[in-house]
């Protein structure tokens, strides 16, 4: 019997991963910042294996929602659950060990390292070493390095990007420093992937080229993307569920098609019809 | 061969430098703030190290390990205490509270062990060696301390390229945000950055006040700024410039003090450091800061 799972529509989808549960649920979340409601009664849910959507007009908050799944934002109000556990007390550093990675509207890469660092930094923090075989250099050092050489080259042959390992990840052209935030942030092995407008700057080619690798990632590693995007054909290509935010609360749930044909996501884009 | 002499002698008090003007840049790296309290450490460092040698007549071996364990929870305590509260505040806030901090260190240490200088028995006991018919001598401080010095650079610049945590100092001292996102915890990364910082200000002070050995609650003020002197001037956040800064301000000090002026010689060190940032305002070996536009 297949399994289903809810999407952001709110119904539900064949599920293509083994559990039952999604990934991520969250509750009435909400921030204030002051007296500015940014975000409020945020309502999402991901299966496992998703690809969502999150859009909006610009400055709706989409970016505001990804700090607070990341919790570089507290939550004011409303709670996350990430695989049925609740997030509440814990900071950036232990969500991300808890399974959410995420890449940047602007670029953050550590541009002072190489390629192959920016990928094994994501790697190490979920490695076993100590301190002691890492200075000495003891053979469980040169194992562990062997291991985090061999998972960072295997991570950037997804985008072709092994031969640029030794590069500095600084003086990397502006598509390739985005294709590499993605894998750095693979290499945290996460559940869930943020992307914060992964095809930002790309070209029409690049952009199909970046679909096909948005779920090849998916389908390989068995985990749900959420992404921000303006692109519109990157986002009904590629997602199966859509939430539409406009000041700070979704005007809309559904499927690319439902979006598309949803006159208040249109209002919320193009503006209301002036009376003739 | 007095030139010899004289060179030694910047080199080795250069590597006191050093290893002090590590701890500036390692935290100004990672935190961005500059402690200034570190020189004072420097001098908790040396009176640890001076009781148990000349009050409690232990080893000196274990004077320093003492020295060093005493002065690594004496950073992490300050950094939890005065400036982790601070981590969000502007930086002359930051700055402020370190001058504070500092001040807090100088005047306790009167409390403590009064204003009357003691006189540090240094930790090296074998003898200097002389060369050329005793024109050239090279002391024993001298050799420790620059052996010390070569020991430390390599165990940081592996520690920092190689260990897990070493890596995740880079990462935080580039983007913290991005770093947190890679599953670093920084509050843990900051906290060591501040006891290895601290650690090597006791290695240094125990060096310091083996070639120079009056010890005062002032002590470690003057080689403090000295040493985030030579931070600056090496370039701050480079831990290769720091020690190259450190030496060269040692070499300059000396050499300003025997061939031009003793009483001048601070005053062209610092004369030196502000030609250098005219020049080259990241310091020697700085990275250029890209400016947001």
């Amino acid at each position: 019997m297949s399994k289903y799972v809810p999407i952001p529509s709110n119904r539900m989808l064949l599920e293509r991963d083994v559990g039952k549960e999604p990934v991520l649920e969250t509750h009435h979340l909400g921030i204030d910042f002051g007296g500015l409601t940014a975000v409020d009664d945020f309502e999402l849910t991901i299966g496992k294996t998703e690809i969502a959507g999150l859009i909006g007009p610009n400055g709706a908050g989409k970016t505001t929602v990804f700090n607070l799944l990341t919790k570089v934002y507290h939550p004011t109000r409303g709670t996350i659950l990430l695989n049925g556990k609740e997030t509440t007390g814990m900071d950036t550093a232990a969500i991300n060990r808890a399974g959410i990675a995420r890449t940047f509207q602007n670029i953050r890469l550590f541009g002072a390292q190489t390629v192959e660092d920016n990928v094994k930094i994501g790697l190490h923090m979920h490695m076993k070493t100590n301190i002691w075989s890492d200075i000495f250099r003891l053979p469980s050092y040169w194992r562990e390095e062997k291991k985090a050489q061999e998972t960072a080259l295997e991570l950037l042959s997804i985008f072709d990007m092994q031969d640029l390992a030794k590069h500095q990840a600084g003086s990397l052209p502006y598509g390739a420093q985005r294709r590499l935030e993605i894998v750095r942030a693979l290499a945290t092995k996460p559940c869930l992937l943020l992307l914060d407008e992964p095809a930002a700057g790309m070209n029409p080619s690049e952009t199909a080229e970046l679909m096909d690798i948005i779920r090849k990632i998916r389908d390989d590693f068995h985990i749900a993307v959420l992404l921000i995007e303006h692109d519109m054909n990157l986002v009904m290509g590629i997602c199966e569920g859509i939430v539409v935010l406009n000041y700070g609360k979704i005007i809309a749930k559904g499927t690319p098609e439902e979006i598309q044909s949803n006159p208040v996501v249109i209002e919320a884009y193009l503006g209301k019809k002036e009376e003739a | 061969m007095t030139f010899l002499n004289y060179l030694i002698n910047g080199i080795s008090l250069g590597s006191v430098y050093a290893i002090i003007a590590l701890g500036y840049t390692m935290v100004y790296g990672i935190a961005k703030m500059l402690n200034f309290a570190h020189g004072d450490v420097i001098m908790v460092g040396a009176y640890i190290s001076f009781i148990i040698t000349s009050k409690m007549g232990l080893p000196a071996i274990v004077s320093v390990l003492a020295a060093v364990v005493v002065c690594t929870l004496l950073g992490i305590f300050i950094e939890r205490l005065a400036y982790k509260p601070l981590r969000n505040a502007t930086s002359l806030a930051v700055l402020i509270t370190a001058i504070g901090v500092s001040y807090f260190l100088q005047n306790s240490a009167l409390l403590i062990w009064g204003s009357d200088p003691k006189s540090f028995n240094s930790i090296v006991d074998f003898d200097s060696i002389k060369l050329f018919d005793g024109q050239l001598v090279i002391t024993a401080e001298a050799i420790v301390t620059v052996c010390a010095c070569i020991i430390i650079m390599i165990a940081l610049t592996i520690f920092t390229g190689h260990t897990k945590m070493g890596k995740a100092m880079r990462a935080v001292s580039e983007d913290k945000g991005a770093a947190q996102l890679m599953g670093i915890n920084v509050n843990s990364t900051i906290s060591m950055t501040f006891a290895i910082g601290s650690a090597l200000a006791a290695i240094a002070g125990v060096l310091l006040c083996s070639a120079y050995p009056t010890l005062l609650p002032t002590t470690g003020s003057m080689p403090g700024i000295k040493a985030f002197t030579a931070a600056v001037f090496g370039g701050i956040g480079s831990i290769p410039g720091a020690m190259i800064g450190g030496i060269l301000l040692g070499v300059i000090e000396v050499f300003a003090s025997a061939y031009i002026s003793d009483k001048l010689s601070n005053a062209i060190v610092f004369g030196v450091l502000i030609i250098v940032l005219l020049v080259k305002p990241t310091g020697l070996l700085g990275r250029k800061i890209n400016e947001k536009v």
